[in-house]
């Protein structure tokens, strides 16, 4: 069984009236010791997705699924006391600006121990001293040179690789079995970057723990997860294996998105770039929410959102998936042709 | 050969810092000698890592602020030592581009505003013209004519830095400075304004000094490449030289350390050690040695200087023996 189980994850916010979707109808599962990247661009609804794993929406946002369990436990009746012992020792997360997570206001051990002090182990919750040879010792893991000397340091001490280092540290404190990464490189520079992620994927494999790297950079996701979801305006439009979907994308957006990568074209040429931008919370259109900035959009994909379908490892969310050739399939030409008038097959 | 636009020789900045009352103060050297050509309708792009004087160099190349030594030469002119009439006369021909579209256009003023203002305060033009000349520069970039009237906030990350770019070119100027421009975008509109980059240099030959950190994009747009660390040129050449055979290790670790989504990349990958040292104190020698994996002794207490190797300059001591 898998380790995380969603599937009909849905996220609602404004009034029961007029709900905003952030998170449409949205399923995937993780396996322990498995990566998948969660990928797609900004309001997409990736975070929302991993914050509503944690339980972190609040009121007025509404959380529905068919399925959310993590290691068979359902994480939508769980009471607040439970998801307390849960949250931030079996899931922990980490977020996208460092330095905006760790609290200014205490050391770097302090902010360590209260998290040793609420979800260690028997000895850690009862002896200080325990508690920081633990938070030194994880300074030491996650590769701080001189731990000893920055466990006394404060947050504005720190730099962005270094501050990063450390709310790893504070995640993988109670050895999680799925560590959350919402852009966890985004704001380092590429050589921090390269560090922060050999860190992350050697600690991942050591534990065995699984990861959700949430990010809007295809690259990173190609070159470190095992599986990826795309996401599209709230809507997950294609999962599967990485490989696959980076050599035959099967849907649309991935297909344009790939495209548009500067990395494809080096020559100063037009890059191949996706018109138009993603939907905000008033213009989502009815059908496909793609369907406005899509190629191959017809009339069908206009009025009728696509399920999401597929058979085997990867599955896509569109009327027309796309063969090897990056062609749409499944009576496309048909369709086009008939839309346009005076026209023959 | 047309004679260059732009022209750096040696160009530094320094910054004195105060350490407290009774310390003495302490220079950092943020552009430490620097040389570059730039001529018109080309892309120079800047790379490096934070902290390495990509943007101190854009000060300088702005008049935001004067170097501190060596020579800047715009359009033929030295930057540094012109009088004020010399530059207010320059100073139109160098615009900028910020890397946040969210924070650089003023939230109070509407379009029509943020575009005519340059013309404004430096061209004669009375209001019809200026309204006229602002219509035009938006449907070049890609805005609507409705547009006119509308409020930053009414727009997309995409759409402000379309805003900011016709903002830059209202004075139709010979050099835009464009500071990490794509960095806060989506990858879809990231290239939207790429394109967009691209196809306004063809029209008007418009020379950019393109800062980022960036490979892949920087691979995309430019002509000539310069990597910097610490405020030193390490590496400098034609874009094709730079990234077919890096010579310095720090080009060849910042490359190294680029994602790719080409599965075979990722192979020979060598990820750097440690962090950028502080400018405050940095190491003697090569600035870049106690990163280094190819470090000798002689990195430690010489610095190299930016010598020819194949078709680029580098900056470091093993570069021909590493080259092999």
């Amino acid at each position: 069984m898998a380790l995380l189980d969603i599937s009909g994850l849905t996220v609602e916010f404004g009034t029961e009236a007029a709900p905003f979707r952030a998170v449409d109808d949205v399923d995937f599962a993780i396996d322990a010791g498995e990566i998948v990247g969660i990928v797609g661009e900004s309001g997409s609804g990736k975070t929302v997705t991993a914050l509503a794993l944690m339980g972190l929406i609040d009121y007025p946002g509404r959380v529905r699924a068919e399925t959310l369990t993590f290691g068979g436990r359902d994480l939508i009746e769980l009471s607040d006391r439970e998801r307390r012992t849960l949250v931030g020792k079996d899931i922990a997360m980490i977020f996208q600006d460092p330095l905006a997570s760790l609290n200014p206001c205490f050391t770097v051990a302090f902010q360590l121990m209260e998290t040793l002090r609420i979800h260690g182990t028997d000895d850690e919750r009862r002896h200080r001293a325990t508690r920081r040879a633990r938070a030194l010792q994880l300074l030491e893991q996650v590769e701080i040179p001189d731990a000893a000397a920055r466990l006394d340091a404060y947050p504005h001490q720190l730099s962005g690789g270094m501050a990063q280092r450390v709310m790893m540290a504070m995640a993988i404190a109670c050895n999680p079995r799925l560590l959350i990464a919402d852009e966890p490189t985004t704001a380092l520079d590429v050589t921090v970057q390269a560090q922060v992620l050999a860190l992350l994927t050697r600690l991942q494999r050591d534990r065995h723990m699984a990861l959700m790297l949430i990010t809007h950079d295809l690259a990173l996701v190609a070159e470190t997860a095992h599986r990826v979801v795309v996401m599209y305006a709230g809507r997950e439009v294609e999962a599967g294996p990485v490989p696959d979907i980076f050599t035959t994308p099967r849907h649309p957006y991935t297909q344009a998105l790939l495209a548009a990568l500067p990395e494809h074209n080096t020559d100063r040429t037009r890059l191949r770039a996706l018109a138009g931008m993603v939907p905000g919370q008033f213009d989502r259109p009815t059908g496909c929410t793609f369907s406005p900035r899509c190629e191959y959009a017809v009339e069908r994909c206009r009025r009728e959102a696509p399920p999401l379908a597929g058979t085997g490892a990867q599955r896509v969310r569109c009327h027309f998936p796309l063969d090897a050739q990056g062609r749409p399939t499944a009576g496309w030409t048909e369709q086009r042709m008939a839309s346009v008038p005076g026209s023959t097959p | 050969m047309t004679a260059p636009l732009l022209e750096a020789r040696n160009l530094a900045r320094h910054y004195s810092v105060g350490r407290g009352l009774l310390r003495p103060k302490a220079l950092v050297r943020a552009l430490d000698g620097v040389s570059f050509t730039l001529t018109e309708g080309r892309t120079l792009a800047v790379v490096g890592e934070s902290g390495c004087g990509k943007s101190t160099l854009a000060r300088q190349v702005t008049m935001i602020e004067r170097p501190t030594a060596g020579v800047l030469l715009l359009d033929g002119a030295d930057v540094a030592a012109a009088t004020a009439t010399e530059r207010k006369r320059l100073r139109p021909l160098v615009q900028m581009v910020f890397q946040n579209p969210y924070a650089s256009l003023n939230p109070r003023k509407n379009v029509g505003s943020l575009l005519t203002e340059p013309l404004a305060i430096n061209t004669a033009l009375d209001a019809d013209a200026r309204r006229d000349a602002a219509q035009a520069m938006m449907a070049r970039v890609g805005l609507r004519p409705e547009h006119y009237g509308r409020y930053p906030h009414m727009f997309s990350g995409g759409q402000r830095q379309r805003i900011a770019v016709a903002r830059a070119l209202m004075l139709r100027p010979r050099l835009v400075v464009a500071d990490e421009p794509v960095s806060a975008l989506d990858v879809s509109i990231q290239a939207q304004v790429l394109n967009l980059l691209m196809d306004l240099q063809q029209e008007m030959g418009i020379a950019y000094l393109f800062v980022s950190h960036n490979l892949q994009v920087v691979r995309h747009i430019a002509n000539f490449v310069m990597v910097m660390y610490l405020g030193k040129s390490v590496e400098q050449g034609s874009k094709a030289d730079v990234f077919a055979r890096p010579a310095h290790p720090y080009t060849r670790a910042l490359l190294a350390s680029t994602p790719s989504i080409n599965a075979g990349a990722r192979a020979d990958r060598v990820p750097l050690t440690g962090e950028l040292p502080s400018p405050l104190n940095p190491p003697s020698g090569c600035a870049f040695h106690k990163r280094c994996p190819y470090a000798i002794a002689r990195c430690s207490t010489e610095t190299p200087a930016l010598e020819p190797l194949g078709g680029t300059l580098v900056a470091c001591h093993r570069a021909a023996e590493l080259a092999t």
